[in-house]
């Protein structure tokens, strides 16, 4: 949704093997990477973390701040928010990377059938995926959601339908850039298979684009969970997500403000990894950077 | 909270006192179409206090009082109201106020297309003019409630001339008889009324304008009275109230609402009663109740601000029946009613509507049935489509609010008689039955109280909904503005208010 | 030239008719009936049965496109079933809002994320680089209703420098407004000002390293007439396409910083239609919007054609 033009500037990359090792040297890409991995270990870890139950109730433990019994205080209904945290980054980065991948499987493949088969194939879908485009992110996703009915997995695969177009449009542009360079042209002159061509000389030239549009697709996602969160759609209560305490927060902003500063906190740090490992990608798949 | 004012900011502040007879009110939605025909927002209500007057209003203690009507009498069968209008009043646009205005009016209610009014008040057989100032409303039988129904939009009299010019339109320019007229409307920004010279009692109304601003999200509405943007504020969320009533800057007033919450069991409405573990057995139902603790969901959601309670009413209302107070909590004979049932650990899903503090409610409720066995799931809806799936029945239970009438009826009728409107569980009970129709036969307030009696006994035994607690309104004003009567409808009315 | 114009032109016709498929498919897929979320607390079921008539929502729902698509041909967006509005007459009175709200966004978004992607770039690998990247990256990264909720309780509440919201007419008083605008302003700016600062920097690299501008260097040319008479020349236009297709996104991105900020635009009047399955709402402001965003893209893709005379073939 934010960079349908992210790679039309350096539309020449071309992956190389030691491109991990290439990311290795970048310190922002590392950061991100580590914050991650944290974070990952975290959400898989939580039930030997949480100090207490992420849904035990204390009614008289009720939004008191950060404490030595409490190190980030505690909720509403005097929940641990140490443990909801925790707990949260599950639902959370599910939201994330789930959705984006699920954009993935649908936008790639149904990019490249449509940069690469032109004609009125590539019409009729482009016409769709502008239509889609166009019409507001936020909308389409509640409406689906709504559909499927209220639950994290329902609310993961609206946000990762709705976000579909953009990673078609993305591959299909790459793909027809890529295919009138000489290269592309001198394998077709010799008679190469199209699906030799795709697989060899095509995909490789959209990972990297497909890489950083998709850091950039973990964040949306990512507030796309909270938002619906707030409409129900998303996390049930009383499991957790980032999202949904953020939405219970803001009633007690001024009284809680621990509330809103955590998980606020959370989703600025996960999504800025990811886009820090974004662009450390971006550089380290850049031919032009070694 | 120091505070800096910038040179810019002084600008707007000597802006604003130019102009101290405005009266700007943060509303917490925007209004509807202001045609009380038509209409069916509370906040549009709060703007048809300041634009159009009723034939009756209510005081502080629910007692009728006279508005355009001065007298009124029931005839000797209950079978019909004759009202006396006052004297010398006049609708905005300048024409008379009289008998076939109100004649026009209450016509208008029971029989243009789309309107809300007509199920309120469709009891009313036939509407006639007596003299200019005389008329009178009679029914095919008794019906206590009627005059309540005149208390509110029902009873608002428009400008037949004005409204028959503009037809379906009549609501993008209101003519009453109010002690305001309409300006302007932009729609999900302002409202703003101007004062009518003419009105009878013009000179209780201070000041020379009312702008109505809706402004959807607390925190944002306080913040804006707090910075001077507004000088009154509707609906301060309970969250909030501990901080606004140690605030100088902020005065804080609230009253106990007419309305309540609870959990609509579904105990007979289409295939999903039959699963419905809370429809085989009225001990499941009972232990339910038992397992709840009211008055800790208002101490933990609402500060306690609210008034917890188990029936229909506030334990305030002086229609409340007093010999079937709240049960105490009591887990342990929760449990025993369960064994008695055959269900240790019965399961249902809690259909809640969303939003935050409904979602903190059914956390609460939660944690607290668990303790005596119940597996309660919550399914958050929002709240558009959970109306739909409640009157299809696709619930177990159901989280819902009512806002509350004056009339007692209006708070137990639709809900438990057995064709009632809103009646999600149908629940169907004869004993309830009789004794509603006996409440509405009467307007003798000891018959009428017994009867509401047995309802209470029967439905504390079926259970077929589980009172939760009544809401609090709460406002919070500019300490300059004073004269603000709290009534339990949580309207606005801006007789007897000025700024200091 | 004029042939690639009509073309995007024409191409234009079936996407705008998708659009209206979607956004009629919002209808089917949005469970709950209009008629009963207008009733609210108050459902005659007389009066659900009239509504439902008054607005064809009895019709099968390919009548109910066909009468839609009728009406929008003849310029009418129908009306709005809670407001008792035309549709139209709302979309005219919200959209000058919203679009003041997008274009101070957008300039905010030109004037700090350009200079910071120059900057950025030419500086590249030092501490001015990593520091205008993080500041670029939390833009993107912090939540924009948390961010607006911050502002308020800092400026409105704390410092009282500002007001927290209420909307006024330029018209009516020019810096009232501009002060109103400001907060949200900046918050709906934040995710845009990123974006250009990423592809500025990335654009002014790719051109950096290019052979022209090693030549210009290699002439013994300064560095900032490199930088801003080749480099930032050549490095702009993309970034200037990308402009167009954000000014679009801004549109659809003013959904939550108006809720926020309770501004009688666009986004509010939209979310509050979607709660209240005020289709005729829902679908004028989608269509007007989908418009209007394929109208910018269209622009963008023009400027990239004129650009890029490879795409031409």
């Amino acid at each position: 949704m934010v960079a349908t033009t992210v790679a039309a500037t350096d539309d020449t990359l071309i992956k190389r093997p030691n491109a991990f090792r290439r990311l290795m040297r970048r310190k922002g890409a590392i950061v991100g990477l580590v914050v991650i991995i944290l974070f990952v270990l975290i959400a898989l870890l939580a039930p030997l973390l949480a100090p207490y139950d992420p849904t035990k109730t204390n009614f008289l433990l009720v939004r008191k701040p950060p404490s030595a019994a409490h190190w980030l205080g505690t909720d509403e209904i005097g929940r641990d928010l140490l443990s909801r945290m925790i707990y949260g980054a599950r639902a959370s980065l599910q939201a994330g990377v789930i959705s984006v991948m699920i954009a993935i499987a649908f936008g790639v493949p149904l990019g490249l059938m449509s940069g690469y088969a032109k004609g009125w194939v590539d019409s009729l879908m482009m016409r769709i995926v502008d239509a889609l485009l166009a019409c507001p992110f936020l909308i389409l996703a509640i409406a689906m959601a709504a559909f499927l009915g209220p639950s994290l997995t329902n609310a993961m695969i609206a946000i990762g339908l709705t976000q579909t177009p953009i990673f078609i449009r993305l591959v299909r542009g790459q793909v027809l850039a890529v295919t009138v360079e000489d290269y592309v042209e001198a394998a077709r002159a010799l008679g190469n298979p199209h699906l030799r061509i795709a697989v060899r000389h095509v995909l490789p030239n959209i990972v990297a684009p497909v890489l950083v549009q998709a850091t950039l697709a973990i964040a949306t996602a990512t507030l796309a969970e909270a938002a619906l969160s707030f409409l129900g759609l998303g996390q049930q209560p009383p499991e957790p997500s980032w999202g949904s305490m953020l939405n219970v927060a803001r009633q007690f902003i001024s009284q809680a403000p621990w509330m809103a500063w955590w998980p606020g906190l959370a989703i600025a740090t996960i999504v800025l990894a990811f886009n820090l490992l974004g662009d450390g990608l971006r550089d380290a798949l850049d031919p032009k950077e070694s | 909270m120091k505070r800096v004012v910038l040179p810019l900011l002084a600008l707007g502040l000597m802006a604003g006192a130019a102009s101290a007879q405005t009266l700007r009110i943060g509303l917490a939605e925007d209004p509807d179409i202001l045609d009380p025909t038509l209409a069916r927002t509370f906040v549009g209500r709060i703007v048809f206090m300041g634009l159009c007057d009723k034939l009756l209003d209510i005081d502080k203690d629910l007692k009728l009082v006279p508005q355009l009507a001065t007298e009124w009498s029931w005839s000797p069968d209950q079978t019909a109201v004759t009202f006396k209008l006052r004297q010398g009043v006049s609708f905005h646009d300048g024409e008379k106020m009289d008998a076939e205005a109100v004649r026009y009016s209450l016509d208008r209610h029971l029989n243009l297309q789309g309107s809300f009014r007509r199920s309120e008040i469709n009891v009313v057989k036939s509407i006639d003019v007596v003299d200019p100032q005389t008329i009178k409303v009679s029914m095919g039988a008794p019906f206590a409630p009627l005059l309540a129904q005149f208390t509110d939009r029902a009873g608002m009299i428009v400008s037949p001339k004005a409204a028959k010019d503009a037809g379906a339109n009549f609501g993008a320019k209101p003519i009453c008889s109010g002690p305001y007229k309409f300006v302007e409307r932009v729609q999900q920004d302002r409202i703003v009324l101007e004062k009518f010279k003419e009105h009878y009692n013009a000179q209780a109304y201070a000041f020379e304008r009312v702008t109505y601003l809706p402004i959807v999200d607390g925190t944002v509405r306080l913040a804006n009275l707090r910075s001077g943007q507004l000088d009154m504020i509707e609906r301060l969320q309970a969250s909030d109230v501990a901080e606004v009533k140690k605030d100088s800057r902020v005065r804080f007033a609230s009253q106990t609402g007419l309305g309540y919450t609870g959990i609509t069991i579904n105990v007979a409405n289409g295939e999903r009663a039959k699963s419905n573990v809370l429809a085989k057995d009225k001990r499941i139902r009972q232990a339910l109740e038992l397992s709840i603790d009211r008055e800790a969901i208002n101490q933990v959601v609402f500060q306690g601000e609210f008034l917890a309670g188990n029936q229909w009413v506030p334990p305030t209302n002086p229609w409340y029946v007093k010999t079937v107070p709240s049960p105490k909590r009591d887990v342990a004979k929760a449990k025993d009613l369960l064994k008695a049932a055959g269900v240790a650990n019965p399961s249902f899903t809690l259909m809640v509507p969303t939003g935050n503090e409904a979602q903190q409610v059914s956390q609460v409720i939660q944690a607290m049935v668990k303790e005596a066995g119940f597996d309660m799931k919550i399914q958050q809806v929002e709240f558009a489509t959970s109306l739909q799936t409640a009157q299809k029945g696709d619930f177990d239970a159901y989280l819902i609010g009512w806002s509350g009438r004056v009339d007692p009826d209006g708070n137990i009728t639709a809900f438990e008689a057995c064709d009632g409107g809103q009646n999600d569980g149908k629940f169907c009970d004869q004993g309830v039955e009789a004794a509603l129709k006996d409440t509405r036969s009467t307007s003798n307030f000891e018959q009428r109280a017994t009867a509401y009696e047995k309802i209470a006994k029967i439905h504390a035994d079926q259970m077929p909904r589980v009172y939760l607690y009544h809401p609090t309104w709460f406002w919070a004003m500019n300490p300059k503005v004073t004269g603000f009567q709290p009534v339990p409808d949580g309207m606005i009315r801006l007789a007897g208010m000025k700024m200091n | 030239m004029l042939t690639y114009i009509v073309r995007r032109l024409l191409i234009s016709v079936p996407t705008i008719v998708f659009v209206s498929i979607v956004v009629f498919g919002l209808q089917l897929l949005l469970p709950g009936d209009p008629a009963l979320a207008l009733a609210g607390e108050e459902r005659d079921p007389q009066v659900i049965a009239e509504l439902r008539r008054m607005y064809h929502l009895d019709e099968p729902i390919w009548r109910q496109y066909l009468i839609w698509v009728g009406n929008v041909l003849n310029g009418n967006l129908g009306e709005s079933i809670r407001l008792k509005m035309p549709v139209g007459e709302l979309v005219a009175a919200k959209l000058p809002v919203t679009m003041q709200l997008a274009s101070m966004a957008i300039l905010i978004a030109i004037c700090i994320g350009i200079p910071m992607g120059i900057i950025s770039a030419v500086k590249k690998e030092t501490l001015l680089d990593y520091g205008a990247n993080v500041v670029a990256l939390s833009g993107i990264s912090v939540p924009s209703f948390w961010l607006g909720i911050m502002m308020i309780l800092l400026f409105s509440v704390n410092l009282g420098w500002l007001p927290a919201s209420g909307f006024v007419k330029p018209s009516e008083s020019l810096s009232q407004n501009l002060q109103t605008m400001i907060m949200p302003a900046i918050v709906l700016s934040s995710v845009t000002t990123a974006i250009f600062m990423r592809h500025t920097r990335s654009a002014m690299l790719a051109v950096l390293r290019s052979d022209y501008v090693r030549t210009a260097r290699a002439k013994g040319l300064r560095e900032p007439r490199v930088v801003f008479r080749h480099a930032l020349r050549n490095a702009i236009i993309p970034v200037v396409t990308l402009g167009a297709i954000q000014l679009g996104e801004l549109m659809s991105g003013a959904v939550l910083t108006e809720q926020i900020f309770t501004i009688p635009g666009f986004g509010k009047l939209i979310v509050d239609a979607v709660f209240n399955r005020d289709y005729a709402v829902v679908q004028g402001v989608v269509l007007c919007t989908a418009t209007g965003f394929i109208f910018l893209n269209l622009c963008a893709d023009l400027i990239y054609f004129l650009v890029n005379p490879r795409m031409r073939g």
